[in-house]
């Protein structure tokens, strides 16, 4: 009796709390709304009219998806993975823009409200965009070379003994220098900044790629090898049927680390000599004093690299579905 | 004892053969791990080579395989010398060894895309994964199967290639007791359908009894061969039979015996 009782309570304080997650969102939407047109009551109109709109989308957003998610099963477990997370950020929102447009507790210009960085996203959206287009574009030949030179001189360290002996000792000494300490050096050298901030990009993507490709490929289990050779393989199978496929849960570890030094070396790269990218559109705005664009330009950045942390995760789980449940990272 | 018919293609003549390793603990001193080891199997036959552990059986695979060169003495397929690794030697170690990146369909073709005859003999694949039974598995990746399929799957590899002799390291040892005897009889089946010339190593004798025509037994470390013995006794044999228990006795105290000696 009192344990049927107890389950009830249970079941009920479940979805009670079932509950509580979905209406996360909206309510704290609501929230946010309601601080924000109590805050910017003594602002212009315009600061504030794109912000407004915004929270009046998610608030809308929210009570919609709470409407519809007992049909959608999907849209409900997303929604019960993401909720906490989405509200908590617009509650910190809220935090911020009560800091800085409520109580004024930061100096201007250098710390705009979310109403500020809003709008500066929206009014200067076609210079930020063009800049993370030239951003992409010089990411990508940077990231792609350094990618091809990794693997071929990685494979090569890994499998071949007089390559691991010349090769070693320059990857050791050249591979930690950061890339950006180039800079002086590829000035000289190269006919253009945007050349230079490739090679620079590939240059920082090379070294862990080639370190993690030769250690992936020298540590493939003898045994795969010892079979592949009663199979009747010769050395081209040995190298491009056993070890690599072996290595290539080690080659991605260096391609993830590739892609952050990648994108170190292309904001600083893009803030020294090269005149176009996000990277440049922060030390310009800066220049400008107009720090509402220098944080959209964050928000944008932000959006970027994790964009692109995104589609690599998605290669890799695509690339190595056979380990799927044996790795977790 | 069966009798050697001199230069058959998959007969297997090892004669004379040592083989040393640097000690772990002392580089400068060779122990041997094979000392002077003849041995030969008639094309078709099934021998087991049994002793205890650290012995140089698996010394003695890899080094029928190709994998590694013996110190001296003379090691023969039919006529040709072992020089290297080959697919007409198939081997199957106690870790199946498939590669966990390839589904069951892929690791069984594995030795026709490295020998380049895929497109040729592509239908046998199909032959090969229903001679086993797995057709239900052939787009499964290796780390879903059991301990038994995966080694069903690394016979399959090895027999696709149409050795003309297979070694065999211990491949039932990490199985269970069910599976272990189930997987001895698919064994059989597999010898008997093809008469590939089999060397198998384990550890247990009743294995080596209810499988094998010969059972070869080394002493320890240096591996030598301390005695044949002919197992005269007809297939489908029954373990519990009489005969099979006097077998499994001797032998017991032959290994004892040779483990008192070394």
């Amino acid at each position: 009796m009192s344990l049927s009782s107890s389950l009830t309570q249970t079941a009920a304080s479940l979805s009670m709390a079932r509950w509580h997650t979905l209406l996360a969102l909206p309510a704290a939407a609501a929230i946010a709304l309601v601080v924000h047109l109590f805050v910017s009551q003594k602002e212009l109109p315009a600061e504030a009219h794109s912000y407004t709109f915004f929270l009046g989308l998610v608030l809308g957003a929210g009570i919609l998806m709470v409407a519809v998610q007992p049909w959608w099963i999907g849209l409900r477990q997303w929604m019960r993975n993401m909720c906490p997370i989405l509200a908590v950020a617009l509650l910190l929102l809220c935090i911020w823009e009560v800091i800085t447009a409520g109580l004024r507790l930061l100096p201007l210009p250098y710390f705009p409200s979310p109403a500020g960085v809003l709008l500066s996203l929206l009014s200067d959206r076609a210079l930020l965009f063009d800049s993370t287009w030239h951003s992409l574009i010089l990411l990508l030949s940077g990231y792609a070379m350094g990618v091809i030179a990794g693997l071929i001189s990685g494979v090569c360290i890994g499998w071949f003994s007089f390559a691991r002996y010349w090769g070693m000792p320059m990857l050791k000494v050249v591979g930690p220098i950061p890339a950006t300490a180039w800079i002086p050096l590829a000035m000289v050298v190269s006919p253009s900044a945007i050349f230079s901030a490739a090679g620079l990009i590939a240059l920082a993507v090379w070294f862990p790629v080639t370190m993690l490709t030769a250690s992936g490929i020298s540590n493939t289990r003898a045994s795969y090898l010892d079979v592949a050779r009663t199979l009747g393989a010769g050395r081209a199978y040995l190298i491009f049927r056993v070890a690599i496929p072996a290595a290539i849960p080690s080659i991605f570890i260096g391609l993830f680390m590739g892609l952050g030094a990648s994108f170190l070396t292309l904001v600083v790269a893009e803030t020294v000599g090269v005149k176009s990218g996000l990277g440049w559109y922060v030390s310009w705005a800066q220049g400008w004093a107009e720090y509402g664009k220098v944080y959209a330009a964050l928000v944008i950045m932000a959006a970027f690299f994790s964009t692109i942390m995104t589609v690599l995760f998605k290669v890799r789980d695509h690339v190595l579905v056979w380990q799927k449940g044996v790795i977790k990272w | 004892m069966v009798a050697i018919v001199e230069g058959e293609a998959s007969s297997l003549r090892v004669q004379e053969v040592s083989k040393s390793f640097p000690a772990p603990d002392d580089p400068l001193s060779r122990p041997l791990a094979l000392d002077a080891v003849s041995v030969s199997l008639a094309a078709g036959e099934l021998v087991s080579l049994v002793g205890p552990s650290g012995c140089g059986k698996s010394t003695l695979l890899r080094l029928i395989a190709g994998l590694d060169a013996p110190d001296s003495g003379v090691l023969l397929i039919g006529q040709e010398l072992i020089a290297s690794p080959s697919a007409e030697r198939g081997l199957v170690f106690q870790d199946p060894n498939l590669f966990p990146w390839l589904t069951v369909r892929r690791n069984i073709e594995a030795g026709l895309v490295a020998r380049g005859v895929l497109r040729e003999k592509r239908d046998e694949v199909e032959e090969f994964m229903r001679l086993v039974g797995l057709e239900g598995f052939a787009n499964a990746y290796p780390h879903h199967l059991s301990g038994g399929m995966a080694q069903r799957v690394a016979l399959a590899r090895a027999l696709i290639n149409h050795p003309k002799v297979l070694l065999l390291d211990e491949p039932l040892g990490a199985l269970d007791a069910f599976t272990r005897m189930r997987m001895q009889d698919e064994v059989l089946r597999l010898w008997q359908a093809r008469r590939t010339t089999m060397l198998l190593v384990t550890h247990d004798i009743d294995e080596a009894i209810y499988m094998s025509d010969r059972i070869v037994i080394m002493t320890q470390r240096p591996g030598r061969i301390e005695r044949t013995i002919p197992i005269a006794l007809e297939r489908p044999r029954d373990r519990s039979r009489p005969e099979f228990l006097r077998l499994r006795g001797d032998i017991l105290e032959l290994l004892h015996f040779a483990g008192k000696t070394n």
